[in-house]
């Protein structure tokens, strides 16, 4: 069924040579890069370029390494068995290059890099709140128009099958809007199914799902079992504070097995048995001093709660992150972070980081050099693409479909929708120890409640971003189940009870896509089984 | 959770409306903004950062509200405590010294 443009209720009409969706590191890298090409860019966030995002509100270390043959040789193999040598070696290597580059570029835009003894600058780490507000003032000296507030609602395509733009919302005024472009990047982060794990509630997935209706594939979605630390209550995910944690039951008693790094199996079976978990931060005066200078907003909910982490014991939870700090994303074709779709890129968390990172990732560093690099990438791929579109006479078709058509069935329930996915995604049993009868239950009733939104009718102009995040977050659970399901032993951070250990010959990427038959095929790697790696 | 908009502190510039990722914040013609979608906050303490007036109090509860009231806010001085510990109220953020920051490192 084919549904043109043509009808809908639109109060702003724009064209742009490139659409960027989404205003984190990755977006803001994509529309400074594309606008840096002569590309005319537009940037559309859900929430506030600047603010929104799993990075604006945290510090982040940064894969900020020399171009010294041996510090960078060091940097590749030292996560390379950890993500199951499903990394690629060829994108490790432009990654470093290109963050290398970027983040010396912020060095020069004035970023507030912390000094070392010797006077130079530590490069390595970024404060969230000064980089963002800093990429939002590029982007805006770059000349791109941003679109706050404009969660885009579906995509745009042309008659080839081309995506040609998108459809959105202007939330604060209750209208929507229309951008026609020559080419897309999508950049809307991971899904992290509404977890408050900082900043994370913008990221319900909504980027998959657009790029699926279209046809985009996905890969690594089994790579999606991330959960982060946080005080009790708290958003603030600063995990690798917990390094220095002791972990207690309520008594004082320590819990057998139980770290941050290595020992999270044993929290996580402590928290679903519905014992607490108490954490004490064990450092000395001068760590202290340093780890408050570091991360601030790590102790300031402390603070505001009475609690001194490094004397008393603080109860402590798990807050799901899934694919914003696990590896799986949209595939990508080429060096230019195209998607299978023509006009189509992918940056940051929206896309795979498995090119990076394989199967597991753990602190920051790698996914903020990763959204730098692939933002840039694919603004560059999708100006370059959009300079073959000008000019292009299109008429423009409707790609969204669940949700958002007219149907014979009622409308979708978009809080009842979100409660029953987040019912089934959050609990640790289901997400983070995985089992192939719980995958199957699960799958299921995911499955069920997709046939069921199938023949909705269209939401209302208020129920519509929820309807399509709550279908969005659906979405991107299939995909992360159905990929879980196909593989049958335990790798990265993907852990089967029923295949606890690695088999060499699943040493492959899982592809998934479909929406109303989700479907997953095996990939080969591109990266040596075996050898050490060399910059 | 985002609890309180201090009415004595607020200057009506309606940032918070502006900045805030998940939309919680509503303008009032000729007044200062409400906490219209106070189950939206997911308590990342932008608008804490971003309000010039530190004006705003975001809860350390993601989970449920604590009734905290204003004047128990200027008692304990919390207004403004977070973009104080970011570094972006006047004063900036002090470095300590290199050698108790390096303990972090390796």
């Amino acid at each position: 069924m084919t549904s043109t443009a043509d009808n809908l209720q639109v109060a702003t009409r724009l064209d742009a040579d490139v659409l960027v969706i989404g205003g984190g590191p990755a977006g803001t890298w994509a529309a400074i890069t594309a606008a840096a090409q002569g590309a005319k860019v537009i940037l559309a966030d859900k929430g506030f370029c600047g603010t929104s995002g799993a990075t604006a509100p945290s510090g982040t270390g940064v894969w900020y390494v020399p171009p010294d043959p041996g510090l960078r040789a060091k940097a590749m193999n030292s996560r390379w068995d950890m993500g199951g040598r499903l990394a690629d070696p060829v994108w490790m290597r432009r990654v470093l290059d290109q963050t290398y580059s970027n983040v010396n570029l912020l060095s020069e835009w004035g970023h507030p890099f912390p000094q070392a003894a010797d006077g130079t600058q530590i490069r390595t780490s970024l404060d969230g709140p000064d980089y963002m507000r800093l990429m939002r003032k590029r982007v805006k000296a770059a000349g791109v128009r941003i679109l706050d507030h404009s969660p885009v609602l579906e995509l745009l395509r042309d008659g080839s099958g081309a995506v040609a733009g998108a459809v959105g919302l202007r939330r604060q005024r209750g209208d929507l809007w229309q951008v026609q472009a020559g080419a897309v990047v999508i950049a809307t982060g991971g899904c992290a199914f509404l977890s408050k794990a900082l900043g994370c509630n913008v990221l319900t997935g909504d980027g998959y799902l657009m790029a699926a209706e279209l046809g985009a594939e996905l890969s690594g979605m089994e790579f999606s079992s991330a959960y982060a630390m946080a005080m009790e209550h708290g958003s603030v995910t600063k995990t690798r504070f917990y390094d220095w944690a002791e972990f207690t039951y309520a008594d004082g008693s320590p819990i057998p097995g139980a770290a941050s790094k290595g020992g999270r199996t044993a929290i996580a079976r402590t928290l679903s048995a519905g014992k607490g978990v108490f954490a004490r931060l064990n450092a000395d005066a001068e760590t202290q001093i340093a780890m408050r200078h570091a991360q601030p907003n790590f102790f300031v909910p402390l603070d505001r709660s009475g609690i001194n982490p490094f004397t008393d014991r603080f109860p402590v939870t798990l807050r799901l992150e899934a694919t914003v700090r696990g590896t799986g994303g949209l595939r990508l074709l080429d060096e230019s972070c195209a998607t299978s779709v023509p006009g189509l890129y992918a940056a940051g968390d929206a896309a795979t980081r498995e090119l990076i990172c394989g199967a597991f990732t753990g602190g920051g560093s790698h996914n903020a050099a990763w959204a730098m690099s692939s933002g840039a990438w694919a603004g560059s791929g999708a100006a370059q693409f959009a300079r073959g579109q000008r000019g292009r006479a299109a008429q423009l078709y409707r790609a969204g479909g669940v949700g958002i058509r007219e149907g014979k069935g009622a409308r979708i329930d978009a809080a009842g929708l979100t409660h029953a996915v987040r019912e089934i995604v959050l609990p640790y049993e289901n997400t983070y120890q995985r089992h192939g009868a719980r995958l199957e239950a699960s799958l299921s009733t995911l499955d069920g409640l997709w046939a069921s939104a199938r023949s909705a009718d269209e939401a209302s102009r208020d129920e519509a971003l929820r309807t399509r995040e709550g279908l969005a977050m659906l979405a991107t659970a299939r995909w992360m189940y159905r990929s879980a399901l196909a593989r049958t032993e335990s790798r990265g951070m993907h852990k089967r009870e029923d295949f606890p250990q690695a088999d060499e010959a699943q040493r492959h990427h899982i592809i998934s896509g479909g929406l109303d038959e989700v479907w997953t095929t095996p990939a080969p790697v591109a990266g040596p089984a075996l050898e050490v790696l060399a910059a | 959770m985002i609890e309180v908009i201090s009415a004595a502190r607020c200057t009506g510039c309606n940032i918070c409306v502006q900045v805030c990722p998940t939309n919680v914040f509503a303008a009032v013609k000729g007044g200062i903004p409400v906490i219209a979608r106070q189950d939206d906050c997911q308590t990342c303490y932008m608008c804490e950062v971003w309000c010039p007036d530190d004006a705003l109090y975001v809860a350390p509860n993601a989970d449920g509200t604590e009734g905290i009231t204003e004047p128990e806010l200027e008692a304990q001085g919390r207004f403004g405590s977070y973009r104080r510990s970011v570094g972006w109220a006047k004063g900036g953020r002090v470095a300590p010294a290199p050698q108790i920051m390096s303990r972090l490192r390796g």
